[in-house]
C-alpha cells in the first residue's frame, strides 16, 4: 500500500515509540515568541539545562508588540516586561532573535516562509496553533503548548500520538472575487469547527494547485479552525520557485539536491486516507462568518441559518446581534482589520490596494492595515501601497499580531462590528464584546469602501464598467 | 506534576458547546511570565463585567455549584494552543473536565498539567448534567486506574479512553520532559543517521 505525504514525513522523523500509541517525533525547526516561551525557558533554568539545538530554534516578538512607534520603548509595562524577557532568554540561551527593530521581525508564521527557513519535508512546531501555516510547503507543522515548547527546547523532540489522515480535494475554477480565504472558510463551514479533530489534513485538487504559495498558506493556516492538528499541500514547482533565492534557503547545487528530494514528497496514488472530502471551486462564494466560531460561515448571498433549538447557536447570534434568516449583505460595519498570520502578506496587501486605489473609505469606518513583517512592510512601501492606503484613509501600521487577538492596544470596541481578515471570530477575541466577521482581504477592502458588507463580485463588476 | 489517581467531588456545570480557549483565558491576560495566578481570570468575560463586578448568572459566581470537576459541552478547548487555559482551570481548582469532545491541543496541554480530560458519550454527558441539575451536591468519582467516571448517586458509570503512556505519567506524576531527557542518546543517534541519509535535512 502506498504512503500519504503525511506518513512519509512523519515516519522519517520518528525517533522511537513509547507504548502503543505515543511516538517521539524529531523536530527540524522550532519557532518561539514572547507569549508562550517564558515559562519554558524558566523550566530549563530550573533544571540547569541548555537549549539542545540553538541552530534549529528561531525567535521573534509578534503577539504582544505595539503596531505604532516600535522604535520607542513599549509603554504598557507587562507587555514590555514580556518582550524584554524574550530578549533576555534568547541572549542567555544563544537563540537567534528577530526582535523589535530587526529587519526580519514579524508574525512568526509570516517570517519563517519569507526567510526560506520553512522548507518542504520538515517538521515544524511553535507555541501557536497557527503553526499549521507552514504546511503549505509540504511540512508537518503544528501548534504546541508551553510544556512541549520546553520539551522541544530541551530535546528537539515532542511526544505525539500519530493523527489520522484526511484529504480535502477542491477541484475546478474559482469565480472572480473568490480567494483562498473563501475556500478555507467554505470548507470549515461544511466540516464544522470540530470536523478535523484528530486528523492531519492534506489539501489537494486543481483549485489548490493553482494557488500561489501565499494563498496556500492562508488555507493551511486555518486548518486548526476545524480542529485539525495541521494542514499540508504537496510541494510542486510553485513551491520550489517561491523558496529559491530566499535568505536561508540552500544555495546552488545544495538547492538543486534539496529540490530533487522535495519532488518525492507527495501522496502515492494508492495511499489511503481515513477520511476524504470533495468540493467544487465553482460552488464557493465570497464567504463571511455570522457567529462566534469559524465554522459559522455562509456565502455572502445567503441568509443566516435557523437555530433549530440549539442554545449555543442562539447564544452566538445574540452575542453577534444578528437574526436567524437575515442577509449578511448590507450589514453596517464600523471597523476593518487587514492583517494576521492568515492574510497580512504582500499579495494580500496588493489585492486590497488594487481594489481601493484612488478611492476613499466610508466615513464611519476605521480601517487598520497591519503588515505581517518588516519585509512585507518594506515591500509595500517600495510598491507605493502605503500611499494608496493613506489616501484611502486607512491606518497603515507596523508589523505584529495586533487586533487578531487583541493582546496589545489594537482592539475593537464592545458591540461594534469588525470585518477581519484574521482567523478567529470567538467572543471577545478582538476585545471584550467585539463582534468579528471573518472574510477575505478583498471583502474587507470592499467593506472599507462601502461601509457595509457587499458582494465583492458585484463590486468588481461595477468597477470594471 | 501532582499525581492523579482518584477524585471524588461535586461538579460545576457549563452546558455550552465550543468553549474556546479565548473564553477560558482571554489573550489580554497572557502577559505573565510564570504559570501561577491565571485562575483569577478564568472565564474572565463570562464571569465579570467590564468594571470587575461579578456577573450574577455565571456558574462560577453561583454559591450553589462547587467542585473540582467542570462539566462542559462538546469541542471544549478549541482554538488557541495557549497552555494558559489548562493552567487557569487548574489554578482555579479544577482537576478534571468532563465533555463529549475535546480539542486536540487542549487535551494534550491538560494532560501535561495533571488536569484530566474525561471524554464521555453525548448521552452520558446529558445524564451527568441532569444529575447536577437535580442535586447540585451530587457526588462523582473518577478512577483513573480503572478509567471510570461514576455518578455516585445512581451508580451509573462510563469508561473513558486515555493513552497508556499519559495514564502512566498522570498516575505517577511524571512529566514528558523527564522521559525525553532520558533518551537523549537515542535522539542524537537519530540525528546522525538522518544527517547521513539526508544531508539537506538541517
Amino acid at each position: 500500500m502506498g504512503k500519504t505525504l503525511f506518513d512519509k514525513i512523519w515516519d522519517s522523523h520518528l525517533v522511537t515509540q513509547v507504548g502503543d500509541d505515543t511516538q517521539v517525533l524529531y523536530i527540524d525547526r522550532h519557532f518561539i515568541h514572547e507569549v508562550t516561551s517564558p515559562q519554558a525557558f524558566a523550566g530549563l533554568e530550573q533544571r540547569g539545562i541548555p537549549v539542545f539545538r540553538t541552530q534549529q530554534t528561531i525567535a521573534t516578538a509578534d503577539h504582544n508588540v505595539p503596531t505604532r512607534n516600535q522604535h520607542l520603548p513599549i509603554q504598557e509595562e507587562l507587555s514590555r516586561f514580556q518582550v524584554d524577557k524574550l530578549t533576555e532568554n534568547c541572549g542567555k540561551f544563544g537563540v537567534e532573535l528577530y526582535g523589535l527593530g530587526h529587519e526580519y521581525q514579524g508574525i512568526v508564521h509570516v517570517i519563517g516562509p519569507e526567510l526560506g527557513i520553512t522548507q518542504p519535508g520538515m517538521t515544524i512546531v511553535c507555541g501557536d496553533s497557527h503553526t499549521s501555516t507552514h504546511g503549505a510547503f509540504g511540512c508537518i507543522a503544528f501548534g504546541i503548548g508551553t510544556s512541549q515548547v520546553e520539551q522541544t527546547l530541551a530535546t528537539q523532540c515532542v511526544l505525539q500520538r500519530k493523527p489520522k489522515r484526511m484529504r480535502i480535494n477542491v477541484d475546478g475554477e474559482l469565480q472572480a472575487g473568490v480567494t483562498a480565504k473563501d475556500i478555507i472558510l467554505y470548507i470549515i463551514s461544511k466540516l464544522t469547527a470540530s470536523g478535523g479533530t484528530g486528523h492531519f489534513v492534506e489539501y489537494a485538487g486543481s483549485a489548490i494547485r493553482s494557488l500561489s504559495m501565499e494563498g496556500r498558506m492562508t488555507i493551511c493556516n486555518m486548518s486548526i479552525e476545524m480542529g485539525a492538528r495541521g494542514g499540508m499541500i504537496a510541494p510542486d514547482q510553485t513551491t520550489v520557485d517561491y523558496i529559491r533565492g530566499r535568505k536561508f534557503a540552500p544555495k546552488g547545487a545544495a538547492f538543486e539536491a534539496a529540490a530533487a528530494q522535495w519532488a518525492t514528497l507527495y501522496s502515492d496514488e494508492d495511499a489511503v486516507f481515513d477520511q476524504e472530502h470533495h468540493f467544487r471551486a465553482e460552488d464557493i462564494e465570497p464567504m463571511v462568518t455570522f457567529g462566534t466560531n469559524p465554522g459559522m460561515g455562509i456565502g455572502i448571498s445567503q441568509q443566516v441559518p435557523e437555530a433549530n433549538g440549539n442554545t449555543t447557536f442562539r447564544k452566538s447570534l445574540q452575542y453577534m446581534g444578528l437574526q436567524e434568516g437575515q442577509l449578511m449583505k448590507g450589514q453596517k460595519i464600523n471597523h476593518v482589520f487587514i492583517g494576521s498570520c492568515t492574510n497580512s502578506r504582500i499579495e494580500d496587501l496588493r489585492a486590497v490596494a488594487a481594489f481601493v486605489a484612488g478611492r476613499k473609505k466610508a466615513p464611519h469606518v476605521q480601517v487598520m492595515v497591519v503588515p505581517g513583517s518588516k519585509q512585507v512592510e518594506k515591500q509595500a512601501v517600495e510598491e507605493g501601497l502605503d500611499r494608496v492606503f493613506r489616501e484611502a484613509g486607512f491606518d497603515f501600521r507596523e508589523p505584529g499580531c495586533s487586533a487578531c487577538l487583541g493582546m496589545n492596544e489594537d482592539k475593537v470596541p464592545a458591540g461594534e462590528y469588525c470585518v477581519s481578515t484574521s482567523n478567529r471570530n470567538f467572543e471577545g477575541r478582538q476585545g471584550p464584546g467585539a463582534r468579528t466577521i471573518l472574510a477575505s482581504p478583498l471583502m474587507a477592502a470592499a467593506t472599507a469602501i462601502y461601509g457595509e458588507l457587499v458582494d465583492v463580485r458585484e463590486a468588481l463588476r461595477t468597477q470594471a464598467n | 506534576m501532582e499525581p492523579f489517581k482518584q477524585l471524588n467531588s461535586t461538579a460545576v456545570p457549563l452546558p455550552i458547546e465550543e468553549v474556546d480557549t479565548d473564553q477560558i483565558i482571554p489573550a489580554r491576560f497572557l502577559k505573565a511570565t510564570t504559570r501561577e495566578g491565571f485562575g483569577d481570570n478564568l472565564f474572565r468575560d463570562w464571569r465579570y463585567h467590564s468594571d470587575g463586578s461579578p456577573k450574577e448568572g455565571f456558574v462560577l459566581n453561583s454559591p450553589v455549584y462547587k467542585g473540582q470537576i467542570l462539566v462542559a459541552g462538546s469541542n471544549f478547548g478549541c482554538g488557541s494552543s495557549r497552555e494558559h487555559a489548562a493552567w487557569a482551570l487548574y489554578d482555579y481548582g479544577f482537576r478534571a473536565v468532563v465533555s463529549s469532545f475535546f480539542a486536540d491541543i487542549f487535551r494534550g496541554n491538560a494532560l501535561n498539567n495533571g488536569l484530566l480530560p474525561v471524554q464521555v458519550s453525548p448521552g452520558f454527558l446529558d445524564e451527568v448534567l441532569q444529575a447536577i441539575e437535580q442535586d447540585p451536591a451530587a457526588e462523582f468519582r473518577i478512577d483513573l486506574e480503572q478509567q471510570q467516571f461514576i455518578i455516585v448517586g445512581t451508580g451509573a458509570a462510563a469508561s473513558f479512553e486515555i493513552d497508556a503512556y499519559k495514564k502512566h505519567c498522570l498516575l505517577n506524576g511524571l512529566d514528558d520532559i523527564d522521559y525525553l531527557l532520558s533518551i537523549r542518546d537515542k535522539i542524537e543517534d537519530f540525528e546522525r543517521k538522518r544527517q547521513a541519509a539526508l544531508p539537506t535535512a538541517h
